[in-house]
């Protein structure tokens, strides 16, 4: 196992030590327990922005504190979900007194470390609500699943809720808009090669070198199916395709197309894929209006890619628009 | 013979052997179908209990619930992921109930029966979902029927940790409906589940513990 690490069992801490010196502007990284909050702490009045879970997506969550968008992030052990110890200060930190929303990836730990801190807080008269993504195409949401995960929709997620907050709406509008994102954001991706958690040493699945991992999701855990080895355009279709008919895009919807890395793969293949992308959405009729390409949500090192697909109407468009100054993202 | 306070410190102590030990084969099984973390969340958090043991001592007749609410709190603020609050509920309850010197063999069928209310409640799984409710439900029917049938507390933990063995071999056929195994749909079928696992590996620390006043050394 090659990494740039010292101590697997110190790399997360090692690694958000330097990110909080890196962007000391932007943020403040706490110990014992572990948090991120905003420089300058909670912005009185304005409704704050929390989110959460494990470490290995960097930059999410802690790269996406700032003006904009979160106001804290609580970072988990590599994969793992941050405990109720860690969230709840982090709430608290974020308070500005006009209340607090979590974002809360769907995922079993996420969900119960997240609803176990909220219910401690709210004993003590703090306001919070949550919302909850899931806009992962790959798991079926029925009976049969734990659920869609949340994965790169996260990220329109926390920027348009963040704009949301900063422009003054209270905690009900906030959250409003939030789950309106959820509502109309969706992603599919595959994987070229696994990750390899540190503590763990090898690979998170076993890939042969003609194969890919349709269906992911970014905590290295096996996909839906394999394929064999295929090129972008036929890998940007399968994931596309149920994307943009989950979403029942029809002609003439302007949306957010937005490729993300999954931290492994070149900048240059995820806007080979991004052209793809925008070319079927375009021959169904529906304008991209608004771009992200980059690694955003990863899952380490490993090969790959997620493509998503935010529905957009005026408001959340000019919410995606609004200036953001974050390590991650920022104009 | 009753189980007191020691026993439930030594419970805890050979659990923490018990995980460290299996930290790798853990680690394995949720490789296979979740994000590889299991056995790393469980070492690390009885770890944290261990630490938290040996800091503060256990008295001599103080209740058998006493250590149990420790190992809840400590679990619930160091494990994180899914197993952390559903671990961590299990021994919060079960704390509750075993509110007493000694546990009498009803008293610790109760007890298990709140570890296993505290995991559904909490993660709402049923039996067959290839999740730890399918070693504990096995487990506190075993238990119960023991119980029923005569036996001491040996006897009843002894039921409940075979029982959650088998329960957690059982699950190897499943295709998982809850957790992060879920997402894999029909390719978790022919792995044993991790959570189910740990389980098994923690009621059969709880029988050991009964069945010999030793403490595993440090």
């Amino acid at each position: 196992m090659k990494k740039l690490i010292d101590d697997p069992a110190t790399a997360v801490e090692d690694s958000l030590a330097g990110f909080g010196l890196a962007h000391a502007d932007l943020v403040e990284v706490h110990t014992a327990p572990i948090y991120v909050t905003r420089a300058g702490g909670a912005v009185e009045g304005k409704v704050g922005l929390v989110s959460g879970g494990g470490s290995g997506h960097e930059p999410l969550h802690a790269g996406f504190v700032g003006e904009g968008m979160l106001d804290a992030a609580v970072p988990g052990p590599v994969f793992t979900s941050p405990t109720p110890d860690q969230i709840v200060p982090a709430i608290l930190a974020a308070d500005g007194g006009a209340g607090v929303l979590t974002i809360v990836k769907n995922y079993t730990g996420d969900v119960l470390n997240f609803e176990t801190a909220v219910e401690l807080v709210e004993a003590e008269g703090t306001q919070v609500a949550s919302v909850l993504v899931n806009d992962d195409v790959a798991v079926e949401d029925s009976l049969y699943t734990a659920g869609r995960r949340g994965v790169a929709g996260t990220v329109a997620v926390e920027k348009i809720a963040g704009a949301a907050a900063a422009r003054g709406d209270d905690l009900g509008a906030v959250t409003e808009v939030a789950g309106r994102v959820v509502a109309n954001v969706r992603s599919m991706g595959v994987a070229l090669t696994a990750c390899t958690v540190p503590h763990v040493g090898r690979p998170s699945f076993d890939l042969g070198d003609d194969e890919l991992e349709i269906g992911i999701g970014i905590h290295g855990e096996p996909g839906r199916h394999r394929i064999p080895i295929a090129g972008a355009s036929e890998i940007t279709r399968q994931l596309l395709e149920p994307v943009a008919d989950d979403l029942r895009l029809s002609s003439g919807e302007r949306v957010l197309l937005f490729v993300n890395g999954m931290g492994g793969t070149p900048l240059s293949e995820l806007y080979v894929v991004y052209g793809r992308a925008r070319r079927l959405l375009e021959e169904r009729g529906v304008q991209v209006s608004r771009s992200l390409v980059g690694n955003y949500v990863t899952s380490l090192e490993m090969q790959g890619a997620s493509v998503t697909v935010l529905r957009l109407d005026d408001e959340l468009e000019a919410l995606w628009d609004a200036p953001v100054h974050t390590p991650a993202l920022h104009w | 013979m009753g189980l007191d306070v020691t026993w439930a410190e030594r419970w805890v102590r050979r659990a923490a052997e018990a995980v460290e030990t299996a930290k790798d084969e853990l680690t394995e099984l949720d490789r296979q179908i979740g994000d590889g973390d299991h056995g790393e969340n469980m070492h690390r958090g009885f770890q944290a209990v261990l630490a938290k043991l040996d800091g503060a001592p256990v008295e001599a007749g103080a209740p058998v619930g006493s250590v149990l609410k420790v190992v809840a709190t400590t679990l619930m603020s160091s494990v994180g992921g899914a197993a952390g609050p559903l671990y961590g509920t299990a021994f919060l309850r079960a704390s509750k109930v075993a509110e007493r010197e000694t546990l009498d063999p009803s008293a610790l069928v109760a007890m298990l029966e709140a570890a296993l209310e505290g995991i559904t409640s909490r993660g709402k799984a049923t039996t067959g979902e290839k999740t730890m409710v399918d070693a504990w439900q096995p487990a506190v029917d075993a238990a119960a029927a023991a119980a029923d049938g005569g036996a001491d507390c040996v006897g009843v933990l002894r039921a409940a940790a075979e029982a959650a063995d088998a329960g957690a071999a059982a699950t190897t056929p499943l295709v998982a409906t809850k957790g992060r195994a879920s997402y894999l749909g029909e390719r978790s079928a022919g792995h044993e589940d991790p959570g189910a696992r740990s389980t098994a590996l923690l009621l059969g620390a709880a029988l050991a513990a009964a069945l010999t006043d030793e403490v595993p050394s440090a």
